[in-house]
């Protein structure tokens, strides 16, 4: 059984938004992690970058798959988790405290699109 | 109709038929359309004996002249130490494909482990794919590399002193790729430094390719250009023959992000063009952004050493559409052969290969400017080969040449050469070509 946390945006493809102020942490969730395997590489993009919801911002790499990684809501990339790049397996070992982007949001509208927790158990059930 | 060398007689056809339920093979057929079959006879020679068939390619084959080769141009006349056809034609080697799986082929795996790790120490950089088709396909898997890892950029500068064939696959790879490719001016036989701090200063690069040596010969000086690059996180590209690389400075020395080239120089025969083989190496840090496949060492369960395809993740067979490109697999006999050459040469060998066309190349040179009717083309260091201009008409002296079985001097342009010399020319065969040249 996967984690879910409450107080969560979530996304289809798997992502989850943690909004702290005007800006929100992105990663992908523990369902996601567990689908994949073992990760070994996480693809970052720059701090800078301007990202639209539903584009692809980088990759997580396992041992048997690369899984593009989609922004569920759009903004500016404030900062990148740069431990990911030598410890890309703290995803597995704890995927909601390994947060892959940190986002400025530019418009907190777009998080109505998304799941909350309650519906994200039940997307991932079915 | 039954043939000598086909496997299925014609009581295994009909067996076959058979089982399937049908009369002849025209009935198998019968659920493709009548108006897309194949109903005219196959343009084909009437079939001959083996005996004529010996006597055909015999014939043909003597219309071939081999001549003593004073050219270059991105294919090279260097001598094959007789050991590398005795172990290549082994069958192990010979008829095995791609490995599919893998780990199953161990020498396999270890050869092509060989090979990266020699061509990684030749180009002076951290990793080494298992090898890419050719040099210009490479130079090409080099430029959509470039744009795959600055993402949002498409534009890629190619130097006018490339090998224009080289210049051509970039062009036909950028075309359906969607890459602008654009040319960075030349100067004297180099690359134009001006115009290409200019261009890259936009800041729209993704990455800048440039040969060592470049087409003309010509050693260019690359100081500074991997910073210029780096500041505005443009990938620096470097082209390289394969064999100098036992001499000069290497692609790791001028802080290049990638090496490529074709390795053909590395003893693997002229051949009309082919087989040859490419290399792909690159820094550690854009590993995941290389195409091709890459061989790793490790250790089984038992703790012996092992090979395994690794980082397979960034393929094709997985990443599909996302990945850098559509390759899955290498040149892995020439590959072999380079492996076999380099373990035989040594280092040392390599630097006497280079020692022996230098001092050819630049005495040809000094020798046909002495006549009076070349000139040095640009005003360039060079290692084995180089442009002269001339007065004599360039037609006329090819012709000479190949009655005196030389072939010697590609025009490059209206009244310009370009000559090699490797360490296969003797100082009796360069004399003989500037005979001709003195008695024109």
């Amino acid at each position: 059984m996967s984690k879910v946390i409450e107080g969560l945006f979530y996304a289809e493809s798997h992502e989850f938004v943690k909004v702290e102020g005007d800006s929100a942490f992105i990663g992908i969730t523990d369902y996601a992690q567990n689908q994949l395997g073992n990760v070994v590489y996480v693809d970052l993009p720059e701090v800078g970058d301007e990202i639209a919801a539903g584009e692809e911002f980088g990759a997580v790499e396992s041992v048997k798959a690369a899984s593009d990684l989609i922004s569920p809501i759009s903004g500016t990339i404030e900062a990148i988790n740069e431990t990911l790049e030598d410890k890309p397996e703290s995803i597995n070992k704890d995927a909601f405290a390994s947060w892959i982007i940190q986002v400025k949001l530019s418009d907190k509208s777009e998080l109505s699109n998304l799941m909350d927790a309650a519906a994200y158990t039940k997307f991932i059930e079915e | 109709m039954s043939y000598k060398y086909f496997p299925h007689t014609e009581d295994d056809m009909r067996d076959m038929l058979k089982v399937c339920g049908v009369k002849s093979l025209d009935d198998l057929y019968a659920e493709i359309p009548d108006d897309i079959q194949f109903k005219r006879e196959y343009d084909l020679p009437s079939t001959m004996s083996e005996a004529e068939v010996r006597k055909f390619f015999k014939n043909l084959g003597e219309k071939n002249k081999s001549l003593t080769c004073f050219t270059g141009a991105g294919c090279y006349d260097h001598y094959t130490p007789a050991v590398i056809n005795y172990i290549l034609q082994r069958s192990e080697f010979l008829t095995s494909y791609t490995p599919y799986q893998a780990e199953i082929s161990q020498g396999t795996l270890q050869y092509i482990f060989e090979f990266q790790s020699m061509m990684a120490e030749l180009t002076g950089m951290e990793v080494s794919n298992a090898s890419m088709y050719d040099g210009p396909t490479a130079t090409a898997e080099a430029m959509m590399m470039s744009v795959a890892h600055a993402r949002k950029r498409n534009k890629v500068l190619a130097s006018s002193t490339l090998n224009p064939n080289i210049l051509r696959v970039l062009e036909t790879y950028a075309k359906f790729h969607g890459v602008e490719l654009e040319r960075i001016a030349e100067k004297d036989g180099v690359t134009d430094k001006a115009d290409f701090e200019t261009k890259v200063a936009n800041g729209d690069v993704a990455g800048v390719i440039v040969a060592s040596p470049n087409y003309y010969g010509a050693l260019e000086d690359y100081t500074g250009w991997a910073d210029s690059c780096h500041a505005k996180k443009t990938l620096f590209i470097m082209n390289c023959n394969a064999s100098t690389l036992g001499a000069i400075k290497t692609p790791g020395e001028w802080d290049a992000d990638v090496a490529v080239g074709d390795a053909q120089s590395l003893g693997i025969p002229m051949c009309f063009g082919g087989p040859y083989v490419g290399y792909m190496c690159t820094r550690k840090s854009l590993i995941r952004k290389m195409p091709g496949r890459v061989v790793g060492a490790t250790a089984d369960a038992d703790g012996q050493r092992a090979f395994v395809l690794t980082l397979q993740a960034r393929e094709q067979h997985i990443r599909r559409e996302k990945a850098t490109s559509n390759i899955c697999s290498n040149q892995s006999l020439m590959a072999l052969f380079v492996t076999i050459y380099l373990s035989v040469m040594g280092k040392k060998g390599l630097q006497e290969v280079n020692e022996l066309s230098y001092s050819g190349a630049h005495y040809l040179a000094d020798e046909l400017c002495a006549t009076g009717k070349f000139a040095m083309a640009h005003n360039q260091p060079f290692l084995n080969e180089f442009a002269v201009k001339t007065t004599v008409d360039i037609s006329l002296l090819q012709k000479k040449f190949i009655e005196a079985g030389i072939f010697g001097g590609l025009k490059i342009a209206e009244d310009t050469l370009l000559f090699c010399v490797t360490e296969m020319r003797s100082k009796e065969e360069i004399d003989l070509l500037v005979n001709i040249v003195k008695q024109l």
